[in-house]
């Protein structure tokens, strides 16, 4: 099963603004070699976009773990919640 | 919000850890809000899920007549894996389908939501969809909590922290440092839905009842970590979580680990049908004792997983959250009564769960994380000797017993020295013994 469709099951109440940021993209370009972001996170939020030569947040599809804010070598991710009420609500849990 | 209004204990986090924090203050008189930041308590919260009866019946006695709990556990099974081979061990015992039970499987969506209602039956007010962004201090005093609404100020006399694993007020207050890849695990689970009799076929399960399996070994691919099958009603909770340092390392993706795990042949056959309703992610806390953060300071109190409490070698989190939870909800309503909110105050919250099975099995356990970080080879070499021995043992090919017996001693020595093996027995007697 693909994870685009795994993440569609999900119910998000999604915010206009992204809670994710990368704080200097100039880090993801020039030190980090291996990108841990691009693969440690279950939503796969983080893509390395080549032609816009940086790191890409799909913010939408974060569950909100915490993965990316300890997996990023250089604290290169500035990680909050999102707002009260939005971002991921599980049926199961 | 109350900006005027004032209360005795706010707690932060709509977990078992602050539910039970909220549900034992306000038996002990203290004027109570818990503040969540999902739309209802339990949107945001999961685990794999068991939940153990004795701890929970402390919060609340014979919760099970009432609680949404998904199966009794009559069986806890074991799963080592190598390549499409599986070594399997494990205990069944049917009077746990029956009060006073063991344990439960439970889905967290269902069960907070739940807990939350008990705990507003109580007393408890419970304010939704708001996040606490930091502590409000007069001086060095904490007074209060500041969260992300217009006027949003809550007033209070001491604040329990049951945040959860990413603790950003615990952290922002001090009390804890950064975590680093290797003190947690990254969890993804499905829940896979299957109709009622198929599980209890595929598990050998009287009407209602439930299993658990953990699958060790070759289900993490080697690394450190586990995954795990468990029974819901109708439906199976499909998971698996390793450390993030190991995923770093490895370059491994959380999801390509479930679906590797989902191919397995061992696995593939028990969710075979099964149509897959939910995904989610979230991280364990996995660095055990050493990596505890400082728990309390004037007016503050860290429970459940913001404090570290979680026991990944039993697969215990929600007992010590809940146990947690308790004892700092005493020890908020005893400093409030006696007017002394000091760090010294608080740090009976500590000596307490210093006396109790919380901090005593975190301690017990306290280089566990170490040795396996130190010795990957329990999660890589010696499932393979279990598998390979077993192979050997159970294979009937008219060699003589004793001949075989060399063969198999010869297989381990050749995979891990005499020397070695001892060394690893010693290591794993003296850390878990």
């Amino acid at each position: 099963m693909k994870l685009d469709d795994k993440l569609y099951l999900i119910r998000y109440n999604t915010d206009k603004e992204s809670h994710l940021t990368i704080t200097e993209d100039d880090v993801c370009r020039k030190e980090c070699k291996h990108k841990p972001c691009t693969f440690i996170c279950p939503a796969r939020v983080y893509t390395w976009d080549e032609e816009e030569n940086r790191i890409k947040v799909y913010y939408e599809g974060c569950v909100e773990c915490g993965a990316c804010r300890i997996g990023c070598p250089y604290s290169n991710i500035k990680w909050g919640y999102p707002r009260g009420g939005y971002g991921v609500a599980y049926k199961n849990g | 919000m109350r900006a005027v209004e004032e209360f005795d204990v706010i707690v932060v986090g709509a977990g078992p850890a602050g539910l039970a924090a909220a549900m034992t203050a306000v038996r002990n008189g203290m004027k109570t809000i818990v503040i969540e930041r999902g739309e209802f308590p339990g949107a945001k919260n999961v685990m794999g899920g068991v939940l153990y009866t004795q701890p929970t019946s402390r919060l609340i006695p014979e919760f099970y007549q009432e609680a949404p709990l998904e199966r009794p556990v009559v069986e806890q099974r074991y799963a080592f894996l190598e390549g499409d081979n599986a070594f399997t061990a494990g205990y069944r015992a049917p009077a746990w389908a029956d009060p006073p039970y063991n344990a439960h499987t439970v889905l967290r969506a269902k069960f907070d939501r739940w807990l939350a209602k008990k705990a507003e039956a109580e007393g408890v007010l419970i304010i939704t969809e708001t996040v606490v962004e930091d502590l409000l201090y007069k001086g060095d005093a904490v007074v209060g909590v500041r969260t992300g609404r217009a006027e949003g100020d809550v007033r209070g006399k001491v604040v329990i922290l049951a945040e959860g694993v990413n603790a950003l007020i615990a952290k922002k207050a001090g009390l804890h440092t950064q975590l680093g890849p290797e003190h947690v695990a990254v969890a993804v689970k499905e829940i896979i839905s299957l109709p009622r009799e198929k599980i209890e076929d595929r598990f050998c399960l009287e009407e209602g009842q439930g299993a658990t399996l953990e699958l060790l070994g070759g289900a993490t691919a080697g690394m450190i970590g586990t995954a795990f099958i468990y029974t819901n009603q109708d439906s199976l909770s499909v998971g698996i979580g390793c450390l993030l340092s190991e995923m770093v390392k490895r370059q491994a993706n959380p999801n390509d680990l479930l679906e590797r795990l989902k191919a397995h042949p061992f696995v593939r056959k028990l969710i075979q049908g099964g149509e897959t309703k939910e995904y989610m992610g979230h991280l364990i806390p996995e660095g055990g004792y050493k990596a505890i953060p400082k728990m309390y300071r004037q007016g503050v109190m860290v429970v459940g997983d913001a404090g570290m409490l979680v026991n990944g070698i039993h697969r215990e989190g929600s007992n010590l959250a809940m146990v947690s939870g308790m004892a700092a909800g005493e020890v908020a309503a005893g400093a409030i009564n006696s007017h002394d909110l000091s760090e010294q105050s608080m740090k009976l919250y500590q000596d307490r769960l210093k006396e109790t099975f919380v901090l005593k099995d975190l301690y017990k356990y306290r280089n566990s994380a170490h040795l396996f970080e130190e010795n990957p080879q329990f999660f890589t070499t010696y499932p393979e000797i279990l598998s390979g021995a077993a192979r050997e043992f159970f294979t009937v090919d008219s060699m003589p017993k004793a001949d075989k017996q060399k063969k198999i001693w010869k297989m381990v020595t050749g995979k891990r020295a005499k020397g070695d093996l001892i060394r690893d027995m010693w290591k794993l007697w003296r850390t878990m013994g």
